[in-house]
């Protein structure tokens, strides 16, 4: 049964790189530890050609010119590990999770599915690259002998079974010694190896069983079956949830929206490849930005759930409200969350949305951390019928419906909902989604005609927000003469006047109210106008709150 | 491309189209010789554009009137307040939605009534409605609005009602200009109602041009409602309505229906429209005056 192993030298670097791709070409060094005593943890090959190695003092690395120094982030080194996994759970389901570099797979019965082994080893090497890391894979007849294979050999390596010995036969001793033994171990064996004179991998497996036993105890046995490629185990497979979380730790803190919105656009596309091994979209973004100060006061707004039972419009909700609180004393989180109606999975999109969000609401303090998730949904699977009406690409009309909220403010564009109350405005808006039509509905009523228009007109009402404070003269208690002044001045005599309708509600509450309505109408310039005339029975105003039309 | 052949030397001084039946032949012959008219069609072999689909207005007296909507043109209804324009709009709103398509309204000054469009059959799913007007707290429950409309007033009389007028009017046409890119709503409609003639009519004709270019070809019919004509040449159906002036036909004691809803109050029935179709691209001139009426019937929550 055949195993892989995908392997990443340099993970640190690579956790680095992946956010950060144009550094590829340079010399980057990765720092551990705290100033002053930072010393070197990893390199990449260009730095490790300068001369640099793991363990050097950052002192001593400054004196070199053109070095990129970084501190390692246990967090982008988390996502990086996460992303590997994707990369191997969109190949085979049992993988084994052996090392934050290193993933085993099994290979048993994909040949149908994927084709032969190279190829399996190359898609999943495109695949590492897609998503950000540079991989060794190599795949062998047992799990040791891969992944000795993958620490070992550069890009993609097949090892036929039968000939695992002589294809690691080249590899030097410590790499063994690297990939199977702990510190102490490496130092135990490297000298005694080195006093024998064993420098590679064919030289110690040519050694005898029961001498090496004799000498070097059962970890020594085994280390020689390793070099043979004699060993066999079964994998340890894991099922890691399905959590995508993208994040940047950030050198210096980030003031502007432009170059947060190029480091975002790298998140995006690396959580949009990380949801696309599992053939998964999403219906949620969370951004999070760790802030080097605590948002001001004012911009912290109010629960999103407020207004929702008055019968006013309520938040939108395709972006919730940020929930700014405390990480540490000094450290403060800004949270938006993008909420989407239909699964998506274009980062171009979101990243405009992103960038219209936070422009409309921005973070109020320099950013050190970005932190983004998604939340995996399902994706859409829904394919237009050809004699449907047309109906707004989801992507484009969220697109659309960001820049729109930018022009005119949030709660001022969206779709309606009536509430369940006789109150004037009981209705609140909510996320325009229009659902796609159905068969059933094509066409209909496509013509103009139709007797049963005949009688279905209805007589709109124009309202005026916020409705017109009038002074009303009364005659036998109807209403004779109005004045409105203001804005929109409507004033004269009432020619016609019905009315009162009185309607009340909400007593038990403290925002009870009670009104007279009444509809009049007045000569003006133009003809007759209607208008609704209402007076507030708790404060005895009169007010003209829409005109008929 | 007029001024050398008016002004050729051999029409000795006089425009050559007067010089005489020579001069006249000499001009044809150097029009036809002219380089620029090589690419010009004769107006005899102009294409033709195909005729738009027609589709119902939600009023059987208006389809029969124009011929319903034509989808992918700029049609434009206007009349002073009180005349039905917004129940035409109200009525196209839930015919469009009945036929499962996507509308969107542009609301300049935020008048829309969501109890009246319910009860005319808009399907508010299918129906996105952008409120141009300046936030404002007009959300509050009614005691609260009330109560602060004074504030809300004297607020507002800071910025001029011109400018303010503007600003609406300003970000109504860029929501539009976005509604339009993004393509496939069935029915875009623009609401001026309340915007004053005057500045309504400053909205410079190339901003129409444009949206009736970037309609055109496209399934969405674009709807305009406003005080007076505003869109001048670039509407393809212009309907001018007017309320009736038979004030007797107000109130539920004319009601045929009268006895079957006894109520104590008495309140506004409906309205008498006349709709008269000042132009239509669809059709040819008529000779005469064409007009319609219907009535709207007023509902309301009991």
């Amino acid at each position: 049964m055949p195993f892989a192993c995908i392997f990443v030298p340099d993970f640190p670097v690579e956790a680095l790189l992946r956010v950060e791709p144009e550094l590829r070409s340079q010399s980057v060094v990765v720092l551990e530890g705290k100033a002053p005593l930072q010393k070197v943890f990893a390199v990449n090959e260009s730095a490790r050609r300068a001369g640099i190695e793991p363990g050097m003092m950052k002192l001593q690395v400054e004196a070199c010119a053109g070095l990129v120094l970084h501190n390692r982030s246990s967090l982008q080194e988390a996502a990086a590990h996460a992303a590997l996994l994707d990369c191997a759970q969109s190949f085979s389901p049992r993988v084994e999770d052996a090392g934050c570099d290193t993933i085993l797979l099994d290979l048993g019965g994909l040949e149908s599915l994927f084709g032969s082994l190279s190829k399996i080893a190359r898609d999943v090497t495109r695949r590492a690259f897609a998503l950000g890391l540079k991989a060794n894979v190599a795949v062998a007849s047992n799990p040791d002998t891969a992944a000795l294979a993958a620490r070992g050999f550069h890009g993609v390596t097949v090892i036929p079974a039968g000939k695992e010995a002589e294809q690691l036969g080249s590899l030097p001793v410590q790499v063994l010694l690297e990939s199977f033994c702990d510190a102490q171990e490496i130092e135990q064996f490297s000298e005694t190896y080195s006093r024998w004179g064993v420098r590679n991998v064919l030289a110690l497996a040519a050694l005898p069983d029961v001498a090496i036993s004799e000498r070097l105890g059962q970890k020594g046995v085994r280390l020689q079956q390793l070099a043979r490629g004699e060993t066999f185990r079964t994998l340890v497979p894991v099922e890691p949830p399905l959590v995508f979380e993208e994040v940047i730790e950030l050198e210096y803190p980030l003031v502007l929206l432009e170059p947060l919105a190029f480091l975002l656009g790298r998140l995006l596309e690396q959580l949009c490849a990380r949801l696309s091994t599992h053939a998964l979209a999403t219906q949620e973004l969370r951004l999070r930005l760790a802030l080097e100060q605590g948002c001001h006061a004012e911009e912290i707004t109010e629960p999103a759930t407020s207004h929702v039972e008055t019968g006013a419009p309520a938040r939108r909700g395709r972006v919730q409200a940020r929930q700014p609180y405390c990480e540490s004393e000094s450290r403060k989180i800004f949270q938006r969350t993008l909420r989407l109606p239909v699964p998506m999975l274009d980062a171009k999109t979101f990243l405009k949305l992103l960038q219209l969000d936070l422009k409309a609401h921005p973070p109020g303090a320099p950013i050190l951390k970005i932190y983004l998730s998604a939340e995996p949904a399902r994706p859409r699977a829904a394919q237009g019928g050809l004699f449907l009406p047309p109906s707004p690409e989801p992507e484009k009309l969220e697109l659309t419906l960001a820049r729109i909220a930018g022009i005119v403010g949030e709660n001022q564009v969206g779709s309606l909902e009536l509430l369940d109350t006789h109150r004037p405005e009981g209705f609140r808006m909510k996320g325009f989604a229009p659902e796609m039509p159905r068969e059933g509905v094509s066409r209909k009523e496509d013509k103009p005609a139709g007797n049963q228009e005949k009688a279905n007109v209805v007589t709109a009402l124009r309202i005026f927000r916020p409705p017109l404070r009038a002074a009303v003269t009364l005659r036998d208690g109807g209403p004779s003469r109005l004045v409105c002044s203001g804005h929109r001045p409507i004033q004269g005599e009432i020619v016609w006047a019905a009315g009162p309708w009185r309607s009340s509600g909400d007593w038990w509450d403290q925002e009870g109210w009670a009104r007279d309505e009444w509809d009049i109408a007045m000569q003006e310039e133009t003809g007759i106008a209607l208008y609704r005339l209402v007076r507030d029975l708790l404060s005895g105003g009169w007010y003209v709150e829409g005109t008929y039309d | 491309m007029s001024s050398p052949v008016i002004c050729a030397p051999d029409a000795l001084g006089r425009p050559a189209a007067f010089a005489g039946k020579e001069g006249a032949a000499l001009l044809l012959k150097r029009l036809s010789t002219l380089p620029k008219l090589h690419g010009v069609a004769p107006a005899s072999q102009l294409e033709v554009r195909p005729t738009p689909e027609m589709v119902s207005s939600g009023i059987y007296e208006i389809n029969k009137l124009t011929g319903g909507l034509p989808r992918g043109c700029l049609s434009e209804i206007c009349g002073p307040a009180s005349s039905g324009r917004t129940s035409v709009l109200l009525a196209s709103l839930a015919s469009a939605t009945r036929r499962g398509e996507v509308c969107a309204l542009m609301d300049a000054t935020d008048a829309f009534d969501p109890v009246s469009a319910a009860a005319a059959g808009v399907d508010f799913e299918r129906l996105l409605w952008v409120q141009c007007g300046l936030p404002n707290k007009k959300h509050d429950r009614e005691g609260h609005a009330f109560s602060r409309a004074k504030k809300i007033h004297s607020k507002e009389r800071a910025l001029t009602s011109e400018g303010k007028n503007y600003k609406l009017l300003e970000r109504a046409l860029r929501v539009t200009d976005l509604l339009l890119q993004s393509g496939s709503f069935g029915l875009v409609a623009i609401d001026l109602g309340d915007v004053p003639i005057q500045t309504a009519r400053r909205i410079p004709l190339t901003t129409w041009f444009r949206f009736q270019r970037a309609v055109e070809y496209t399934p969405t019919v674009l709807f305009v409602v406003a005080q007076a004509p505003c869109v001048q040449t670039c509407a393809s159906l212009l309907v001018r309505l007017q309320a009736s002036k038979e004030l007797s036909a107000f109130g539920p004691q004319h009601s045929e229906k009268k006895n079957l809803f006894p109520t104590h109050t008495q309140l506004l029935e409906g309205i008498r429209v006349e709709g008269e179709l000042l132009r239509s691209r669809m059709e040819r001139k008529p000779s005469g005056s064409i007009t319609a009426a219907f009535l709207t019937k007023t509902q309301r929550i009991s």
